[in-house]
């Protein structure tokens, strides 16, 4: 239609151009979607990650009771930690004081939704990490010391803001951080090997 | 047409048996001249004609390198588990015929032997085998594997023609044995036209015989390339398999692409 | 031609009309959008007659950008250093989630780039479309295959295998023949007394962030070159000498949609080529990837055969031709040189082979066999009769430049028409 004498669109079939457009536009948009994928999966951890974040075991014989020690998993702190009888007790005691006793809101594994957060009362495990903003949280097993106060009954405290939570990690009101300390998967072999990262149910599973 | 029929039959057997007269020669009949199974004149035109896709052979392999190969041989780019899966071997039996004790499965397939003694009593130590498919060849390593043959001027005992002077002892001369390599000499004619002998390989001639016929050996050497050679690059599979898709759907693309161009090119005049 | 008013604003219209209302005017108030359109795409004519020859520019533009995305993500896993850089492409070729297809498309995108860059080079050959007025375009092209052959060496040692060690020992020794500065030179790019760590973490440096930089720069500048003097064809006629009355090229149709369309089909074929290499010989046989790149490098044993990647040795070719090894490499920087003068050394009134006589199309043709030829010879050891050949070849190679003001002078061309000849595309 330009005069240059060169362009005549008359007699253009509009409808077949607009359908061929679609076409050839639809399955460029498809192809590029099937390009981007490669690019983000290779973002995904690869096989070296997901090889040094394998599980990682504990021999618990070597721990005493009411002590605690920390193992790697993932790249974060995993603390494991031998209650005593009297730990466990005072469990049921301080629930009033807590904001999410039921841990409804926070993560665990199903077999941790109860009030122990474990799967054997006397083995405790919980990703060491402040669920405010990251810090480390310490151990205060001691109850009613004189820092804590007369009526703490032993648990952890987190030095950056002074978040504090009982000996199951679930978090006291009055703490900046709202949601109880998260517990990874984690099962027994033999009773005496804790293996953290594997459930019950996916033995077998490198 | 009987008459065409009978002389066809004696052609064929014929060929039949001028292909096979090497075989003759030597004890084992059976083993194809292809794949170098006699004689061994012409062993630098053995293939090793492994396929990939053949994942029992992938298997044999694996084991035959686990068995053989990595008490001096790492693959430090390979996992046990990456084995596992692409193999599609099962954890128990990764565990018992693959898994050297100590290690765990998502471990890098190291050798124990130590690189400071190995290359005292070598010389040189022995290299990793990751790559040697990609920068070798399975040709050459198929070809390494069937050319020891005893030489009582080396240390070791034995040498090789596809790497002359190696410091790699016959490791497979009980599935093998021991061969003796049959040297003649020629008259070649050198730069400015004097005339030289040189010494050429003619022909193997068996020692000692092996745990494993002629056949049977090719097959554990071809097992063991193949293997080598998905080693190198274990997403050769996979690979392929893709691009088929990918260029077929290019395929569609670019005839839509074709036909809107012509569409629009009607205008032009 | 009468323009029906229900046409305005359309693609053929040459008119272009700012909508209302909308995202695209909110962009128009603030960025020279529909300007752009008009000037470079819609309203831009190129020659009508293009031919397969003219699908390289833009092949070359997609290769770029195939290069830049899949360098930049090769970059988020590689690890320089001569401790780590094998190792890291192992690591991405296994354990990378599809490493190993970004890698393959780098390394074929290389290859790639030169096959593309070389035919469109040709193109140029063909149909004088270095010569007046697009000398500076040629010029800027010309830099820009000189920093994509930088670009490829300092690429190729990166992976820090046995060939990339080797071919960057032999490649940065040439400098050493530089009379007086020679020695120092080379000590001062390799950046220690032996091609070492220093070396590779300058050119990782150098590949990722200086060349690309300038790859850019340099193709834009191709770019408003190229639309300052409009685009040759393979008349070799002006088209901008005879204007409709709307003050386009009578011989000259819109870009956008024409060429748009026309160079997606182009970049589709080039693409399923191109994925043929990448999931089913990605090595090649060696030619892309080259076999002795799979052992790490090693200072204490040289590869059998030393030779650069096939897009480098034609010249390489020339460089062992010559006994002596100063003249060579002195031959050798000359041999990509003398491509800088074509503008000045093409005497012939016409710019299109299709006029010229049968000295310049003889020369022409002598000359792309020499460059293949001396390519196959660079590859093959300098023994026996390939020395000879080369040595042959060679001359040939320098003769096409040298005799080129005298042929191309002296020869009966043929008329050149006024009008491009075209057939309609079926």
């Amino acid at each position: 239609m330009a005069d240059n004498g060169v362009i005549t669109d008359d007699g253009v079939d509009t409808s077949r151009r607009k359908f061929l457009t679609t076409a050839t536009v639809a399955t460029g948009v498809v192809g590029t979607a099937f390009v981007l994928v490669p690019f983000i999966q290779s973002w995904k951890p690869s096989e070296r990650a997901r090889a040094l974040g394998a599980p990682t075991e504990l021999d618990l014989t070597k721990l005493e009771p009411g002590q605690m020690t920390i193992v790697t998993w993932r790249k974060q702190q995993i603390y494991v930690v031998k209650r005593t009888p009297e730990m466990v007790a005072s469990l049921a005691t301080d629930e009033a004081r807590l904001k999410d006793p039921k841990s409804e809101k926070s993560e665990q594994p199903e077999y941790a939704k109860n009030e122990q957060r474990s799967v054997r009362p006397d083995v405790l495990v919980l990703i060491g990490v402040c669920t405010h903003l990251g810090c480390l949280p310490k151990s205060r097993f001691e109850p009613g010391t004189a820092d804590m106060g007369t009526d703490w009954p032993g648990g952890f405290f987190c030095p950056c803001h002074g978040s504090k939570f009982d000996l199951a990690g679930r978090v006291f009101e009055g703490s900046p951080a709202s949601v109880n300390l998260r517990v990874p998967p984690y099962s027994f072999e033999q009773d005496s090997k804790l293996v953290v990262g594997v459930d019950a149910s996916e033995k077998g599973a490198a | 047409m009987r008459t065409h029929s009978r002389a066809l039959a004696v052609v064929v057997m014929l060929s039949a048996a001028l292909a096979g007269a090497p075989s003759w020669a030597a004890d084992e009949p059976g083993a194809e001249a292809g794949h170098g199974g006699h004689g061994g004149g012409g062993w630098q035109s053995w293939r090793a004609e492994n396929e990939v896709s053949n994942r029992a052979s992938l298997q044999r392999g694996a084991r035959n390198f686990m068995a053989y190969c990595q008490g001096c041989h790492s693959l430090k780019y390979v996992r046990y588990s990456r084995l596992g899966e692409d193999l599609g071997i099962p954890q128990e039996q990764l565990d018992q015929f693959l898994l050297p004790p100590g290690a765990k499965p998502a471990d890098y397939i190291l050798t124990t032997m130590p690189y400071a003694d190995a290359e005292t009593w070598f010389g040189k130590a022995p290299p990793d085998l990751s790559l040697i498919a990609r920068s070798r060849g399975v040709d050459y390593v198929y070809q390494f594997l069937k050319t020891f043959y005893a030489d009582p001027a080396k240390p070791t005992g034995v040498n090789n023609l596809r790497l002359e002077g190696t410091a790699m002892p016959h490791v497979l001369s009980e599935l093998q044995g021991v061969q003796q390599a049959v040297f003649k000499t020629v008259e070649t004619h050198g730069e400015g036209g004097q005339a030289q002998s040189a010494r050429v390989f003619e022909k193997f001639e068996p020692l000692v015989p092996g745990r494993l016929s002629e056949a049977e050996y090719d097959a554990f050497v071809r097992d063991t390339v193949n293997f080598l050679d998905y080693v190198g690059e274990p997403t050769q599979l996979k690979r392929k398999a893709l691009g088929i898709w990918v260029v077929l759907f290019l395929g569609v693309f670019t005839w839509l692409a074709y036909l809107l161009k012509k569409e629009y090119w009607k205008d032009v005049h | 031609m009468a323009q029906p008013a229900s046409k305005v604003g359309t693609p053929n219209s040459g008119v272009a009309v700012a909508p209302k209302k909308g995202l695209r005017a909110w962009f128009q108030k603030r960025l020279p959008v529909d300007e752009f359109v008009e000037d470079q795409l819609t309203g831009y004519y190129a020659p009508k007659n293009f031919n397969f020859w003219y699908y390289f520019g833009v092949l070359s533009l997609v290769v770029l950008v195939l290069q830049l995305v899949t360098g930049i993500f090769l970059t988020m896993f590689y690890k320089v250093g001569e401790a780590t850089a094998f190792d890291s492409v192992e690591f991405i070729m296994r354990e990378v989630e599809w490493g190993w297809l970004i890698r393959y498309l780098h390394s074929t995108g290389a290859s790639a780039f030169f096959v593309v860059v070389y035919l469109h080079m040709f193109r140029a050959l063909l149909y004088g479309s270095y010569k007046a007025p697009r000398e500076l375009l040629w010029l800027f092209g010309m830099a820009i295959y000189l920093a994509l052959m930088a670009e490829a060496f300092m690429g190729y040692v990166l992976p820090w295998g046995n060939m990339s060690f080797w071919g960057a020992q032999v490649i940065v020794n040439l400098f050493g023949t530089i009379p007086a500065i020679g020695p120092g030179l080379v000590e001062w790019i390799r950046g220690d007394y032996g091609i070492a760590d220093a070396t590779l973490n300058r050119f990782f440096a150098l590949h990722v962030v200086a060349i690309p930089l300038a790859l850019l720069l340099l193709v834009t500048l191709h770019l408003v070159a190229l639309r300052r003097v409009g685009s040759s064809n393979p008349d070799g006629i002006e088209i901008k000498e005879k204007l409709a009355a709307n003050g386009k090229p009578v011989d000259g149709i819109p870009f956008h949609p024409y060429y748009t369309l026309k160079d997606l089909v182009g970049v589709g074929v080039f693409f399923i080529l191109f994925s043929i290499i990448v999931f089913f010989v990605p090595t090649l046989g060696g030619l892309f990837l080259e076999a002795p790149n799979f052992e790490p490098a090693n200072p204490l044993s040289t590869p059998e055969h030393i030779a650069p990647v096939w897009y480098f040795t034609p010249y390489y070719a020339i460089l062992r031709a010559v006994p002596d090894q100063q003249l060579g490499a002195l031959l050798m920087f000359a041999s990509v040189a003398l491509f800088l003068f074509l503008p000045w050394l093409d005497r012939s009134p016409v710019k299109s082979m299709r006029y010229r006589g049968w000295m310049s199309r003889t020369a022409l043709a002598v000359f792309t066999v020499s460059f293949i030829v001396l390519m196959y010879l660079g590859l093959q050891p300098a023994e026996g009769l390939y020395v000879l050949l080369a040595r042959i070849f060679t001359v040939l190679y320098f003769a096409f430049f040298l005799l080129m003001p005298i042929y191309t002078r002296i020869e009966r061309v043929k008329p050149v028409p006024e009008r491009v000849t075209y057939h309609a595309h079926a």
